[in-house]
């Protein structure tokens, strides 16, 4: 297949623009994603092509945006919602996590609810406390939904036809500092299951899991500490249910260390799940404690240098990495 | 309280031509017999025979609601309701056998003992689709159900259930907006029992009505005697009629009042006695016997040969519901995600 470079917001673009090709039952929902294209313009033209009867503008609205995607979910439709901020998750948790995401179960799997809702995140844009948060570690504790974060361009689109043509409910959490970012992605069709880490490098003394943005820090922190004579091993993680601890713990055998990169608070963070989990199954092949490289615990500030000091990075990773393998 | 339209706004000659034939009526009573003695063995099962535990909401007082409107409604069109739902299972053909199964928690009921008594009503096959047990969140999922429907082009209509205590959530109003600004096909029966726990409406709702904040949405709204099924099945009709053929939403506040307390275990005993007394008197059930009877509608002998129908059906129900056993602990894994995780 031939391979081009598209941002990470194209790549997302082109993911809702083939399925709904694909499947006339696709349809999208959220505040300002028709004539307006999108407050990120992931759906620009898409009204336009398709109609505003599958491309609907609401109200301001999240929990009439969550529920309708439920209902449209349960009489056939293949929904996909986007809630402009991650931080306007909360508004309509109760639709996602008490209702779409138990519906299947609590039925005793009479009812399915084939939903997308498709966040981002602004950490890193100066968004401020109420519009940079980022909170996937939140979702462990809702089995029944899908949590998937793509890191790359081809996991953007890969990873959101999957997700659209799944058959549960599905939180979809997109980086907004990655949608101008670049990646390979080829012409053609392709999928990305959901449940499968990725391994970005190979490597032999420290495993680092990156997750969404911080999957490309991690690789930059890789290449950096090769230069200093560290072999690191990079995993993407993309989802965090179903969460692929096989990939982790297979690389934690070779490496011995591990280091889990995200960009939430570190406390009660992705990085501590993913730690507990290794330990739980691992902890034999580890040579030393697991590090976290997260945000400290406090509301994210806005002004730009300190937020910037506030935020993991690679060289942070590099650092915490250093500090592992004792070099 | 608004006032209500009363029973005879038509004619008793003119019932054939509103759809209220003979058979529907027996239909009619027959269902609010059953969904009376269902509850009343319910809390039986609960407080005498401690059988059951867990929350149960009953619907002792409500059934004019449920089986007027469901009656006037068709198979297909489809149901969301709540965690006070058991009437609205069986009054939209929910096997009675299921629905004591699935509050015994066994693997043969509806939800396969998953779902328990508030959510009873989800049962898809017979067209109730949904149940939810947080107040108010229903709506969203019914305009959703409504959206879908019209996208369709389906001539059915989603019929949403919930109580009043449901109007001061952020979801009803986000909904009702919604419903109201993209006229979806969705009947909204706000089911006022007079208290949302122990909280009475008074003390609850700052404007007048119900149907007053319903209709500042733009919607037909409609108040209607929720004690009289005859009221409730007519105003369905026509309200089911703009929704199809319009799509338009319509709001009905179905006055009414719980017999008992909030849940199986509550007492209800923080409302004034005559208040209580004043609504036992306003029984639906009696008051629609009463009505058959004196219209020569139906005999005597017809309501007693319901009520053992009835009481047989329970009877086999509960028989059901005990024969069978929970699923498997080790099975509930496959129900987490749809086509495994």
């Amino acid at each position: 297949m031939s391979m081009r470079e598209i941002t990470y917001a194209e790549a997302l673009h082109e993911a809702l623009r083939e399925e709904m090709i694909r499947d006339p039952n696709v349809m999208l929902l959220g505040e300002e994603i028709g004539v307006f294209g999108g407050a990120y313009k992931i759906t620009r033209g898409l009204v336009e092509e398709f109609g505003p009867e599958r491309v609907r503008d609401t109200p301001i609205s999240e929990i009439a945006i969550a529920g309708t995607a439920i209902g449209l979910a349960l009489t056939g439709f293949k929904p996909v919602a986007e809630i402009m901020y991650m931080d306007f998750l909360p508004i309509c948790l109760d639709q996602l996590a008490t209702q779409a995401a138990k519906i299947h179960f609590m039925s005793g799997g009479q009812l399915k609810v084939p939903m997308v809702l498709r966040t981002q995140y602004s950490l890193g844009r100066q968004h401020g406390s109420q519009h940079s948060q980022f909170f996937p570690s939140w979702f462990f504790q809702v089995p029944g939904l899908k949590v998937v974060l793509p890191g790359t361009a081809y996991d953007a689109k890969g990873l959101l036809k999957s997700a659209i043509r799944d058959e549960n409910p599905v939180l979809f959490v997109e980086s907004g500092v990655l949608y101008r970012t670049k990646g390979e992605v080829p012409e053609g069709e392709y999928t990305i299951p959901l449940g499968k880490a990725e391994v970005m490098r190979k490597g032999d003394d420290v495993t680092i899991v990156g997750v969404s943005r911080m999957v490309g820090e991690a690789m930059s922190a890789a290449r950096k500490l090769e230069e200093g004579g560290v072999s690191a091993e990079v995993i993407d993680i993309r989802t965090l249910q179903p969460l692929d601890l096989d990939t982790v713990v297979d690389s934690v055998k070779r490496t011995s260390r591990l280091i889990i990169a995200c960009d939430d608070v570190k406390a009660g963070g992705v990085g501590s799940e993913i730690s507990a989990a290794v330990l739980e199954s691992g902890f034999d092949y580890l040579d030393a404690p697991i590090l976290r490289v997260a945000c400290p615990e406090m509301p994210i500030p806005f002004s730009p240098t300190l937020e910037q000091k506030y935020m993991p990075n690679a060289e942070k990773i590099v650092e915490a990495a250093r500090q592992t393998v004792g070099k | 309280l608004a006032s209500t339209t009363k029973m005879q706004d038509v004619l008793e000659s003119d019932y054939a031509k509103h759809g209220l034939t003979p058979d529907k009526l027996r239909l009619m009573l027959h269902k609010m017999l059953l969904l009376r003695r269902f509850e009343e063995k319910i809390e039986e099962l609960f407080l005498v025979k401690g059988a059951l535990i867990g929350p149960s909401h009953l619907y002792l007082g409500q059934e004019a609601i449920a089986v007027g409107a469901l009656t006037a409604l068709e198979p297909e069109d489809l149901t969301i309701t709540t965690y006070r739902g058991h009437g609205h299972a069986l009054a939209k053909n929910v096997p009675a056998k299921l629905c004591m199964a699935e509050l015994f928690g066994k693997s043969t009921g509806t939800c396969k003992g998953l779902g328990g008594s508030m959510h009873v009503a989800i049962y898809p096959e017979t067209g109730s689709l949904y149940a939810t047990a947080i107040v108010g969140s229903g709506l969203p999922i019914a305009a959703g159900v409504g959206l879908g429907l019209k996208q369709k082009k389906s001539k059915n209509v989603a019929a949403c259930f919930f109580g009043d205590g449901a109007v001061n959530t952020g979801a009803f109003h986000e909904a009702m907006n919604l419903i109201a600004l993209w006229k979806l096909p969705v009947l909204l029966f706000c089911e006022n029992n007079q208290y949302a726990m122990s909280t009475p409406v008074n003390r609850a709702v700052s404007s007048h009505t119900i149907a007053e904040r319903a209709s500042s949405y733009g919607m037909q709204t409609t108040v209607v005697n929720g004690n009289d099924v005859v009221s409730v099945f007519l105003a369905t009709r026509a309200a089911a009629e703009k929704a199809r053929l319009q799509s338009e939403p319509v709001f009905l506040e179905c006055v009414t009042y719980k017999m008992k307390g909030h849940g199986v275990y509550d007492k209800g005993d923080y409302r004034p006695k005559d208040e209580v007394t004043k609504w036992l008197h306003r029984d639906p059930i009696l008051a629609f016997e009463n009505h058959l009877l004196q219209g020569k509608f139906l005999a005597q002998t017809k309501i007693d040969q319901a009520e053992s129908a009835v009481k047989r059906e329970i009877e086999e129900a509960v028989a059901y519901a005990n024969e069978g056993s929970p699923l498997s602990f080790d099975e509930l894994h496959k129900y987490v995600y749809a086509g495994g995780a």
